[in-house]
């Protein structure tokens, strides 16, 4: 998307031929890491069984740990990461803030609450479990957008930081609520919502990815055309304005596309933090500008990689995939925040 | 809106005595206020009532101390930092107690308030100084945004870790989905006091230094200019308000909002100097965590909201508002 917006005299800058490359490299890696994921593990999968079972032939005991256990794991992950990654940029690039993300906001912890409410009062799992995580993400970002007057107008000024702000405070609510809510369960259910929250791709199965792969496919294009509006926005709201764009209207579609996004993806695998924060910047550096394909790539890395390491690295013990990306997030988010002299006070 | 500050102190005295009495009445099991006074002044184990008021008499203690040294820290914070956001559940320093307490509880099976107590400090000392070093790098130091930032980044990341060791460990699970929200019941009096004489360390050495933090409270520069030791002032108020919001949580596990709201109330009532705030902080605290306390008896029968819950429902809607009108905070 961004590679197509670039005026065509700057077209062979080396910044974009070093877009370009990062671009291609990221298809045959996360090829790559599918690969890695389908066939590494106990028991350790021989590629050309692998690629007998995946042609359909049905080879005992293998058939069902590539087709049924391990392959819509991996795509579940890599449908994951690309909304995650998608997500978090539109957040971070709406409010010029790269902690905007919707795990600091509080959008994913609606989506944990709307989960934990579901459980909690309705012992609910499958597919109630997954409308009320939607509802609860949608619910926070409508919650959100009213009260920080996203939608109004003049509210273009400090919204950015006051969305953000006004998201840690909704955040530190849910996170009430979800802590009075576990009080509330009994054990074995109180386990099994903090295993949810911690965000895992254990439970995954081709229904769930396609879910996922059917929201990408309405979701992805409604994105590409609002990322033009996004950049006019950039150019600050009255530039934007005299051009004819519809400036709150805009900025609440992209908000509404983003949580969505992520809301979505929060039902199927739980709240896999940081990726939807991480990816972001990271295709920034890579590409030396910011990029949603880009974006959308190194999300689907990061929790293939998260899954991987979790499955493999901890000796007996698998990890879920939220553990992995959690862990690693953390110190990442602070290093961010050391470097960015935007988080500071307002514009 | 500034009114005579022995007046209003006062009146917040008298609330906070019927508060008590409220707190000693209301319950699943509600007394009459005579019935309350016969039990402090003749208690007899054999009657039922006295032995409800003998429970939620603990209870209400805990709450005068935790509520006192919670809005005092708060104010001490805000004015230290010029953070009007400024909270120890914001600043990521209940993240860092918790963290702390969650450890102790998964390593060491640690459960004696002492125990508790001990890592809370310094989980809380921790997470206090991540927090404001990491806010403090980069271009421009430590700004209120840049604070609270710092600590919700701090909070989501210690919250995994949290999230991860209680999911391995079932018993740890049970005891930390009951301490972490909040809650003033089912304390003895020795817990209270070994906690109490902490806080009171704490909430004397900033009543003694409140002239200091009305000079911090102007910028630094400002305080240099009025003779402070800037760095030092900090290092005092910062150690007291480790010891306070530390000893708060062990004794009532991580508590939100309340020192961010009280504070805040009381400049409203009282004006900026803290000369008025602080005092009014330390009997206003305990008035809003025993009401919030009281409410969450009863808003829910038969059972019980954690204060913590409450808290953070009255205290979010404040903490939207103070941002929504930026021009009075300031940011």
């Amino acid at each position: 998307m961004s590679a197509a917006a670039a005026p065509a005299s700057r077209a062979r800058t080396p910044r974009s031929r070093r877009a370009l490359l990062v671009a291609t490299a990221a298809g045959p890696l996360l090829l790559a890491l599918i690969a890695v994921r389908v066939l590494v593990g106990t028991p350790m999968v021989p590629l050309d069984l692998a690629v007998r079972a995946l042609s359909g032939e049905d080879i005992p005991g293998y058939s069902f740990i590539v087709m049924d256990l391990r392959l819509p794991t991996a795509v579940v992950a890599l449908l994951a990461g690309v909304a995650f990654g998608l997500s978090g940029t539109v957040f971070q690039t709406l409010l010029r803030n790269p902690l905007a993300s919707p795990d600091v906001i509080g959008v994913t912890l609606g989506s944990s609450a709307g989960a934990v409410i579901a459980m909690a009062f309705f012992q609910a799992d499958g597919r109630t479990l997954f409308w009320c995580a939607l509802l609860g993400g949608l619910a926070t970002a409508a919650l959100l957008l009213a009260v920080a007057g996203m939608g109004g107008p003049g509210s273009s000024g400090g919204a950015d930081n006051r969305f953000v702000l006004v998201g840690i405070g909704v955040a530190a609510a849910l996170g009430a609520l979800i802590s009075y809510l576990l009080t509330r369960l009994s054990l074995q259910s109180a386990g099994d919502a903090l295993h949810w929250m911690i965000g895992s791709l254990s439970s995954s199965t081709w229904d769930r990815a396609a879910v996922l792969a059917g929201a990408l496919v309405v979701l992805i294009p409604v994105l590409a055309l609002l990322v033009t509006r996004l950049r006019i926005l950039q150019l600050g709201d009255d530039t934007a304005t005299s051009l004819g764009l519809p400036v709150p209207r805009t900025r609440v579609a992209l908000i509404l596309v983003a949580v969505t996004l992520s809301a979505l993806t929060v039902a199927v695998t739980g709240p896999l933090s940081f990726v939807a924060f991480l990816a972001g910047p990271i295709a920034q550096r890579l590409a030396g500008r910011p990029s949603f394909p880009l974006a959308a790539a190194v999300g689907a890395v990061i929790v293939l990689l998260a899954d991987i390491a979790g499955q493999n690295l901890f000796g007996g013990t698998e990890l879920p995939a939220g553990v992995v990306t959690g862990a690693l997030g953390a110190p990442f988010l602070m290093w961010m925040l050391i470097r960015t002299p935007t988080s500071g006070s307002g514009r | 809106m500034r009114r005579s500050t022995p007046l209003v102190l006062t009146g917040a005295l008298l609330v906070l005595g019927l508060t008590c009495l409220l707190s000693l009445m209301v319950g699943a099991r509600t007394v009459s206020p005579s019935t309350v006074v016969e039990a402090l002044r003749a208690y007899d184990d054999s009657l039922t009532d006295h032995v409800v008021v003998h429970s939620r008499l603990l209870r209400t203690l805990a709450g005068i101390a935790v509520g006192g040294a919670l809005a005092v820290a708060g104010a001490a914070m805000q004015g230290m930092t010029r953070n009007p956001l400024a909270d120890p559940g914001i600043l990521g320093i209940n993240a860092g107690a918790t963290t702390a307490v969650v450890l102790g509880v998964y390593l060491a099976d640690a459960s004696r308030v002492v125990e508790l107590m001990g890592l809370a400090l310094l989980g809380a000392a921790l997470g206090t100084v991540a927090v404001y070093a990491v806010a403090s790098l980069g271009r421009e130091g430590a700004t209120p945004v840049k604070l609270a930032l710092t600590g919700a980044a701090l909070t989501a990341g210690l919250g995994s870790v949290v999230n991860a060791l209680v999911m391995i460990d079932d018993s740890s699970l049970d005891r930390l989905r009951f301490w972490q929200v909040g809650t003033l019941g089912a304390r003895s009096l020795a817990d209270i006091s070994g906690v109490a004489a902490l806080m009171a360390v704490g909430a004397v050495v900033i009543l003694l230094t409140t002239g200091v933090l009305n000079a911090l409270a102007l910028g630094d520069d400002a305080a240099v200019g009025l003779g402070v030791k800037v760095g030092r002032a900090r290092a005092l108020l910062g150690t007291a308000v480790i010891l306070l919001c530390g000893a708060a949580v062990a004794l009532a596990g991580p508590i939100g909002f309340l020192g961010l709201v009280v504070p805040h109330a009381a400049r409203l009532l009282l004006g900026g100097d803290y000369r008025r705030i602080v005092p009014l902080c330390l009997l206003g605290g305990p008035v809003l965590l025993l009401l919030a306390d009281t409410a969450g008896r009863v808003i829910a029968p038969p059972a019980e909201v954690q204060v913590g819950v409450m808290t953070a429902l009255v205290g979010v809607p404040v903490f939207i508002v103070l941002i929504r009108s930026r021009r009075q905070v300031g940011l």
